[in-house]
């Protein structure tokens, strides 16, 4: 669908390097990385915003290296939405497919279609600035989505998104997709969302690709200190959500049981952050709801704290100072207790 | 801090702000004193029978005119101009953009001189325009072109700075959704920097028509407003000058008072 190979951009001070990219047809493909990676970057070149330095950009099997962005028909989603400010909702959507000489009637039909399918038909006579985080995401989308483009660009449209409204635009994103099968290229700097989105993630770091591949391979095998350390700020489990005899969530993995606070049912994944996970010599009495003995299969000395990866199995990575460590003097193949709350459980 | 701390404070804060107050208040009567004086010390009847006469409404007339020809000039030319410094940085733009505020520092009737020297009928373009049947030295092309140098750097500026505030990935979008960027620039760039654009159009016109050094060197005659109410001053004194004097700035008023409400309802539109 689209081939990226040796791409080089040059944007005053920043240089993206050597750029290698396949992105398959009807993929949800998801750019990882933290910010001055050159996301933003990278996604603008795809859609010929920016010059390119050397290397090459085929979509659909044509060369579109040097190809103006309004012959290229791929649709752009900037991070805060950024809607023209002096058109309605209405006149937004209708922006691009104006541009493409159709009928008064073709337009319309389109608006609605594209309104409906983002349940914003109620909105299209409003300004942006009346507009919700939320609203202006959608109607964003729906701009983007209404010229039927071969290519989505979706630029951490998620983060303008109160917390609240987030898993669930999240998961219409995803519907969204299923249903339209667009390929799609989603930047974030959000490692769970990669997760719960990407068929494939490439992981970004400082103008270059560091890593391709499935959620599992990037969180299972990370291949360089660099993504290792993106993915170990959160232990990322893959199971199955449950309803106990109590009527409690439970989070089944490998034979363990977490118990977890959500409304969601089915295979899903679930994330704790190293710090929330209180690592004791024996039981501990308290009121955390998850607490598991399992044994210390290795340490990583990162000077003032230390992780290290406890087998229950599955594996769980805990965070603690020197100091404690040092206390408890721990050692690999130590059996310890693990000690965490339901509520500190992300189940996504 | 105790009562006595803050009520001090409140006191030097507030003492403060008078003292601004008043001294904003000489500056503003400054302005407005020999305007208001001048206006009220002529007649109505005075003021009607200087307005019949040809020769000032004709002055009045040419003046608007005249400032008018040289703001379209100044948009077509300046705006493009405004657009790309607002969009590009590039080795030289400050000495571009010093060369735009030129205008406003050097007196204006050296401007009129060096002007001359370039559109004089002896000199380069003078002599290429005239084969085209345009003069400049004593003609309405003439007064145009003082204006347009004296006026331009408050539209290009002015434009500038509404075009800096238009988020250049509205344009990038634009692009994206198919818009060349012919198209990106009217549909989405020029709206949302009318606001300025328009201020900016606005004060170019009255700069223009407020014009005096420039034109008075480049052409005497055919009398603008300005330069007949320094004529009538030289040759008859102050009470024929005034009456002139206080037609022009009437005229002005109207205009600018109409065109900010103008303005102002289609900003917040």
């Amino acid at each position: 669908m689209i081939e990226i190979k040796d791409l080089c951009v040059k944007l005053g001070s920043f240089l993206m390097k050597d750029t290698t990219l396949d992105v398959r047809d009807g993929e949800y493909f998801v750019l990882l990385g933290p910010t001055g990676a050159g996301k933003t970057v990278l996604l603008e070149s795809i859609a010929g915003l920016n010059p390119i330095k050397s290397g090459q950009i085929r979509l659909k099997g044509k060369d579109v290296t040097f190809l103006s962005p309004e012959k290229r028909n791929i649709g752009f989603a900037y991070q805060e939405h950024v809607l023209f400010p002096h058109l309605s909702v209405r006149d937004n959507i209708a922006f691009g497919l104006m541009r493409r000489r159709k009928t008064r009637r073709e337009i319309e039909e389109a608006i609605a279609q594209v309104a409906e399918l983002l349940g914003i038909t109620d909105l299209l006579e409003r300004k942006p600035a009346f507009l919700s985080g939320g609203e202006s995401q959608k109607t964003a989308l729906a701009r983007a989505l209404a010229i039927k483009p071969d290519l989505l660009l979706l630029d951490e449209p998620l983060s303008a998104v109160d917390p609240e409204t987030k898993e669930a635009t999240q998961r219409e994103l995803k519907e969204i997709h299923n249903r339209l099968g667009i390929t799609t290229i989603h930047v974030t700097h959000d490692f769970e969302e990669a997760i719960a989105l990407g068929d494939r993630i490439a992981v970004l770091g400082e103008g270059r690709i560091v890593q391709i591949g499935t959620p599992e391979q990037i969180f299972r095998h990370p291949n360089s200190e660099f993504v290792a350390r993106f993915v170990m700020t959160r232990n990322i489990l893959e199971g199955e959500v449950l309803d106990s005899s109590e009527g409690q969530s439970i989070f089944s993995v490998e034979g363990t049981k977490l118990a977890v606070v959500t409304a969601l049912r089915g295979r899903l994944h679930a994330s704790i952050r190293p710090e929330d996970i209180l690592i004791s010599r024996g039981p501990l009495h308290s009121s955390a709801l998850n607490s598991f003995q399992g044994t210390i299969t290795r340490i990583a000395d990162r000077g003032s704290v230390i992780y290290l990866t406890v087998t229950v199995p599955p594996e769980f990575t805990c965070l603690i100072t020197r100091r404690s460590f040092e206390e408890m003097d721990l050692r690999e193949e130590q059996k310890v207790c693990i000690t965490f709350k339901a509520s500190a459980v992300h189940v996504f | 801090m105790n009562w006595r701390a803050i009520a001090t404070r409140a006191l030097t804060m507030n003492l403060m702000k008078v003292v601004f107050l008043l001294l904003g208040v000489v500056i503003l009567l400054f302005i407005f004193l020999p305007l208001f004086t001048m206006t009220v010390s002529s007649s109505p009847s005075q003021l009607l029978d200087t307005l019949r006469q040809e020769e000032v409404a004709g002055a009045i007339l040419l003046s608007l005119y005249a400032a008018l020809l040289a703001t379209v000039v100044g948009f077509i030319l300046g705006i493009p101009l405004a657009y790309l410094l607002a969009r590009h940085d590039f080795p030289g733009k400050g000495v571009i953009e010093g060369l735009i505020d030129l205008p406003i520092v050097i007196p204006h009737s050296a401007a009129g001189i060096a002007l001359l020297f370039v559109f004089g009928r002896r000199f380069l373009l003078g002599s290429a325009f005239h084969t085209l049947g345009i003069d400049f030295v004593g003609e309405i092309p003439g007064i145009v072109i003082a204006m347009l140098f004296v006026s331009i750097p408050f539209l290009v500026n002015s434009a500038k700075e509404g075009f800096k505030k238009v988020d250049v990935r509205l344009e990038n979008v634009a692009r994206t959704l198919g818009a060349s960027p012919w198209q990106a620039f009217f549909r989405i760039s020029l709206p949302l920097a009318r606001g300025s654009i328009l201020s900016g159009t606005v004060m170019m016109w009255a700069r223009g028509i407020s014009e005096f050094g420039a034109v008075m060197i480049l052409a005497y005659h055919p009398m603008i407003a300005s330069v007949l109410v320094y004529a009538r001053f030289e040759a008859f004194g102050l009470d024929y000058a005034m009456p002139v004097a206080v037609l022009l700035i009437l005229a002005c008023l109207v205009i600018f008072i109409a065109l900010r409400v103008v303005a102002h309802r289609w900003e917040t539109r």
